[in-house]
């Protein structure tokens, strides 16, 4: 179990290492000049020199590399170019809202999705299992932002019962923050649940067949109470990996969704700066992004292991 | 694949509901675009904004957009480009992807866990964000959707093909292969990739699926096909602000994208499930 | 159950007073949540020129000497009168009694001569230094007196002290003003949830006679489908610049609403790089100029909103005084002078779109339109970074489109007056420019409401006089 730990945590550090000279490079060939932008057009060409020069652009590649890495290393993640604030603040600010919502979304699509697929699974090739199934497929179909946009028109529009978008922050009270939270994570949640139905409903069914089933079967529980009582359990596994894998599938949702409900989250702001060239809140957002993501992985893969003995020795399908 | 199996095959499948819906909706959407090459009924490249947002009538089966562009040419042209994407993405996951999965199944050791971590780095990456700094950096259109989305790609390809052929590697007709003395290369060639062609295809149809969906996606947020080339996404973003007096401009281009995208799902799932067996019980 | 009983009574007597709660506050409605298309970088007028952050903060959170009108007049603010010499050299400021600062701090002579001072100095980050050129010395005359001598006479320099470059801030204040902008207006700043909005309140110790309003929220959504659903909603109350004039007609029909179509600056124009080959011919210039047709363009891209123009404004070229004279739409005209300039085949090139709705939609009626003719276009949108960067500084573009003032969109960026006269440089070094239309100024707002700015005469959403029906 060390050793696995040590060997997954090497390959964690190389993964990140990695992650943060791609992300280095491909904002080495964005155009566009920060000081540039910083100044506007009206600036002197003296004084764009010395922002550079404060700036440390001016310093060869390498050597800014090497700086960012160091900073961040310390914790320190920069200044914004726009906003004139450390990048820490904005991004706290920002996950304030996205982490609520990702983990609605999650809530809501293991929620629906996780009954549904056992419960498809209970009826394998029944009705109701056909139409879950049939909606499960077409829930995987639907573009997250064009449900978006449905969910806008019926429910904001139409009903008048949720905003169209924006976000009513934490401190007006829980509850109108929840429910400016409400739709967003809705349209997230879909193609999410859609996902983990199917794959709950496959993992119940092989587990099914397996032996220790059939001899809990044989001892006298009826069907239904073998499937709850032992099969769920261990078909959660493979559902707890497509988790940790949705996880990044979320994040890149969030992205269109924010932008959809103008939400000032995690993923516009990232939008927002690509936009703006605002260099270093982008190399460090997504290097905070991609370190988010390998760690989640890297604890599912933990998880699994600690569920999955064989896995521990290294294996992995 | 000979003769009597495909029979097989085949018949296998029309019995088979998801594979036949499935068959049916991607053979209807795939004639459009391949029909939109040769001819759309009106061009999607002129303009007659006096007779823009017409509600769907005779002359215009499907209605006009605010350009006064025949709506029905516009899905069909978009039908092309977003599939041709999509399918180029595939072809370079593959091309890339196959190759990576077959030498770390083949070599084992530190190739292995190399590929398998890039794999892992690549999942992790959400394509949507990679695309979104690629096409800030090289400038949106088509081919850096194509980049983009075929990155995301390579790792499931080359984990679906080290995945299927490991098993493969230490089958008897593969020791047999080795001592006739055929080289790792033609061993892939001739032996272990024809074994795995089926898996292989049905996982590209999914990603097909997957593709149209994050080309939606990119051009929703005017990252991927650029204008006067229509897409489906970028109808769908541009319909947003009209879609009080003219729904069908927002309706229509998200409809054509779940059918596309149920009909490739449906028909993967069905291929596998007649392809393999094994699999059936899943479905 | 008697304890149940009395229990219910009471929420039935909460609920009933919460019902009575709901519909005073409908009576005497004292909030406004108003939408703005751009978010300003900072909130302190005097350190930045990107008009959303007058927007937000003009008359509202800052005050000047003067303050200006929704007519362009100037009108007495914390000066309540003043003297002008004869020559025209000194001007003599009477300040209003019993100001305070939102923090407390009172306001008095020596707030002026800071405020004027601090922005007139070497070191000063004002965006509009120029307006304060002209003053020679600020001198304190007790508390309440204010002398400016001027180097020379200047016309406009009440207008001038009106704009929101040159409002007051306190000493103690002043380096805060960005984040936590402090000044004597009627609202006092709340807070800025970055990327979402900022949130003003009530003053209760206003000189002033005090708004109907006590709060307002302004909203920051970028993207127009969001601002349309948003004002449907009633998420938004108004929309000063509204950036989706598809919507117009249907607000019109929505007794709701109120559709109010003022006038902007805004000049769109088709500019061609004229250093660059083929567009260094004159004939190739004037074949776009008649291949173009700029109502369609107006009908296409703004739905009609926009006026389309021929005139220069800057009429001392005799060649530009009315292009829609000189440069009718003639395709066949277009196509003459293009294989006269070695073009029988037509061309390409490229044609470079900033982000708002005018130049993105325009950009692809005017591709269609050069098809036309044979001149292949190849769009290519652009943010407004990489726009100051490549075509603006670096010149590397055929074609693009920009409004000649556009405050709205530029401003995160750039100085807006500075972009008028990049505008201007730009057009200057053209031979010929497309001209396009001069943009509409669509305000949308709920019928209810009434004081808001139909025109803008200075970048600024005044609440002052905003009230609800």
């Amino acid at each position: 179990m060390t050793f696995f730990m040590f060997r997954r945590l090497t390959a964690l550090m190389v993964t990140l290492l990695v992650a943060s000279l791609l992300i280095f490079l491909l904002l080495e060939i964005l155009p566009g000049d920060p000081a540039a932008v910083i100044l506007g057009v009206g600036a002197q060409e003296d004084t764009l020199r010395a922002l550079r020069a404060e700036l440390g652009l001016d310093l060869p590649a390498p050597v800014r590399y090497l700086n960012w890495l160091g900073e961040v290393l310390q914790g320190n993640l920069g200044r914004s170019y726009t906003y004139d604030t450390p990048v820490q603040e904005l991004l706290l600010n920002r996950v304030e809202l996205s982490l609520p919502l990702a983990l609605l979304a999650i809530l809501l699509s293991t929620g629906i999705a996780i009954p549904l697929g056992v419960f498809a699974a209970s009826r394998h090739r029944k009705v109701a299992d056909t139409s879950i199934m049939g909606f499960a497929q077409l829930g995987v179909a639907v573009p997250n932002f064009w449900f978006a946009i449905l969910l806008i028109l019926l429910f904001s529009v139409k009903l008048g019962w949720f905003s169209a978008g924006g976000f009513a922050g934490w401190d007006a009270g829980w509850f109108p923050a929840f429910k400016s939270l409400v739709l967003p994570a809705v349209a997230l949640a879909l193609p999410q649940a859609a996902i983990l139905a199917r794959v709950t409903r496959s993992s119940v069914l092989e587990t099914v067949q397996e032996d220790y089933i059939r001899t809990a079967r044989a001892k006298g529980l009826s069907r239904s109470q073998a499937l709850w009582r032992h099969a769920v359990r261990n078909a959660l596994i493979p559902v707890v990996t497509i988790l940790g894998l949705q996880l990044s599938f979320l994040l890149a949702g969030t992205i269109i969704i924010e932008n959809v409900f103008y939400l000032p989250g995690v993923g516009r702001l990232l939008f927002q700066a690509i936009a703006q060239r605002d260099l270093m809140v982008v190399k460090n957002l997504v290097l905070v992004l991609a370190a988010t993501v390998v760690l989640i992985n890297f604890l599912v893969d933990l998880l699994y292991a600690v569920l999955d003995p064989r896995l521990r020795l290294g294996f992995h399908g | 694949m000979d003769r009597k199996r495909f029979q097989e095959i085949w018949e296998d499948g029309l019995h088979h509901r998801s594979f036949v819906a499935g068959g049916i909706l991607t053979v209807l959407m795939l004639s459009l675009a391949i029909l939109s090459l040769i001819w759309t009924p009106y061009s999607v490249f002129t303009m007659n904004i006096a007779g823009k947002l017409q509600p769907p009538g005779e002359l215009h089966w499907l209605g006009t957009d605010h350009f006064g562009r025949d709506v029905l040419s516009m899905l069909m042209v978009g039908a092309w480009n977003s599939m041709a994407v999509s399918l180029a993405a595939i072809g370079l996951g593959a091309l890339i992807g196959i190759p990576l999965g077959l030498t770390a199944s083949a070599r084992k050791g530190w190739i292995d866990e190399a590929v398998m971590r890039f794999n892992d780095f690549a999942f992790a990456f959400p394509a949507l964000l990679t695309a979104v700094m690629l096409s800030a950096a090289l400038g949106p259109g088509s081919f850096n959707s194509i980049v983009a989305i075929g990155i995301f790609n390579i790792p499931v390809f080359a984990r679906l093909t080290r995945g299927s052929s490991l098993s493969l590697f230490q089958r008897d007709f593969i020791l047999a292969a080795r001592i006739a003395g055929k080289g790792t290369t033609r061993i892939c060639a001739e032996h272990i990739l024809p074994n795995i062609t089926s898996v292989l295809i049905v996982q590209a149809t999914i990603q097909f699926a997957l593709g149209i969906l994050a080309e939606a996606g990119l051009s929703y947020l005017g990252l991927g096909t650029q204008p006067p080339q229509p897409s489906w996404g970028k109808m769908l973003s541009e319909a947003q602000t009209m879609m009080f007096f003219a729904p069908n401009l927002a309706i229509l281009p998200g409809c054509a994208i779940v059918i596309s995208v149920l009909g490739l799902n449906l028909l993967g799932d069905g291929m596998r499930d007649i392809l393999d067996p094994k699999m059936r019980t899943r479905e | 159950m008697i304890q149940l009983k009395s229990q219910l009574k009471k929420f039935g007597l909460i609920f009933v007073a919460m019902l009575i709660g709901a519909f005073q506050s409908q009576a005497a409605k004292t909030h406004l949540n108003m939408g703005m298309v751009l978010e300003p970088p900072h909130l302190d007028p005097t350190a930045g020129a990107a008009a959303a952050i007058d927007e937000v903060v003009y008359a509202n959170v800052f005050e000047g000497l003067t303050r200006i009108n929704r007519n362009g007049e100037v009108l007495p603010a914390l000066a309540k009168s003043w003297e002008i010499s004869e020559d025209g050299l000194k001007y003599t400021f009477h300040l209003q009694s019993g100001v305070k600062f939102h923090d407390g701090a009172s306001f008095d002579a020596y707030d002026v001569v800071f405020s004027l001072e601090r922005a007139m100095a070497e070191g000063s980050v004002n965006a509009q230094k120029a307006l304060f050129k002209p003053i020679a010395k600020v001198v304190a005359s007790g508390n309440q007196k204010v002398v400016i001598t001027l180097k020379n006479p200047t016309g406009h320099f009440l207008f001038n002290l009106g704009w929101g470059d040159a409002v007051m801030v306190d000493q103690g204040s002043s380096a805060t003003n960005k984040s936590k902008p402090v000044g004597t207006g009627p609202f006092v700043f709340k807070r800025w949830v970055s990327g979402d909005r900022v949130e003003l309140g009530p003053n209760p110790n206003y000189w002033g006679e005090k708004p109907a309003l006590k709060t307002a929220t302004f909203k920051f959504i970028p993207d127009a489908a969001a601002a349309v659903a948003a004002i449907m909603a009633g998420d938004v109350d108004a929309f000063a610049n509204f950036p989706a004039p598809e919507m117009a007609g249907q607000f019109k029909n929505d007794s709701r609403f109120s559709v109010v179509e003022g006038s902007t600056e805004g000049e769109t124009i088709l500019s061609t790089n004229n250093q660059k080959a083929p567009f260094n011919d004159l004939r190739v210039r004037r074949a776009i100029a008649h291949a173009l047709n700029a109502q369609e363009i107006v009908d296409g891209a703004m739905f009609g909103y926009g006026t389309p123009i021929g005139t220069h404004f800057a009429p001392h070229h005799p060649a530009y005084v009315d292009l829609k004279g000189l440069y009718p739409h003639d395709p066949e005209k277009a196509k003459a002078l293009l294989a006269e300039a070695g073009f029988p085949n037509g061309l390409k090139a490229t044609l470079k779109l900033p982000p708002p709705t005018y130049a993105r939609r325009g950009g692809e009626v005017i591709q269609a339109q050069m098809a036309k003719v044979g001149i292949e276009l190849e769009l290519i949108p652009v943010e407004w970074a990489q726009w100051l960067d490549q075509v603006f500084r670096n010149k590397d573009f055929d074609l693009t489109i920009v409004s000649h003032t556009e405050p709205m969109d530029i401003g995160i960026y750039t100085q807006r007056y500075a972009l008028m006269g990049a505008a201007q440089a730009v057009i200057a070094q053209d031979a010929v420019n497309g001209y396009l239309f001069q943009l509409a100024k669509l305000g949308i707002w709920n019928s209810n409401l009434s004081g808001l700015w139909e025109n803008s005469p200075v970048q600024a959403n005044d609440l002052t006089e905003v009230s609800w029906k």
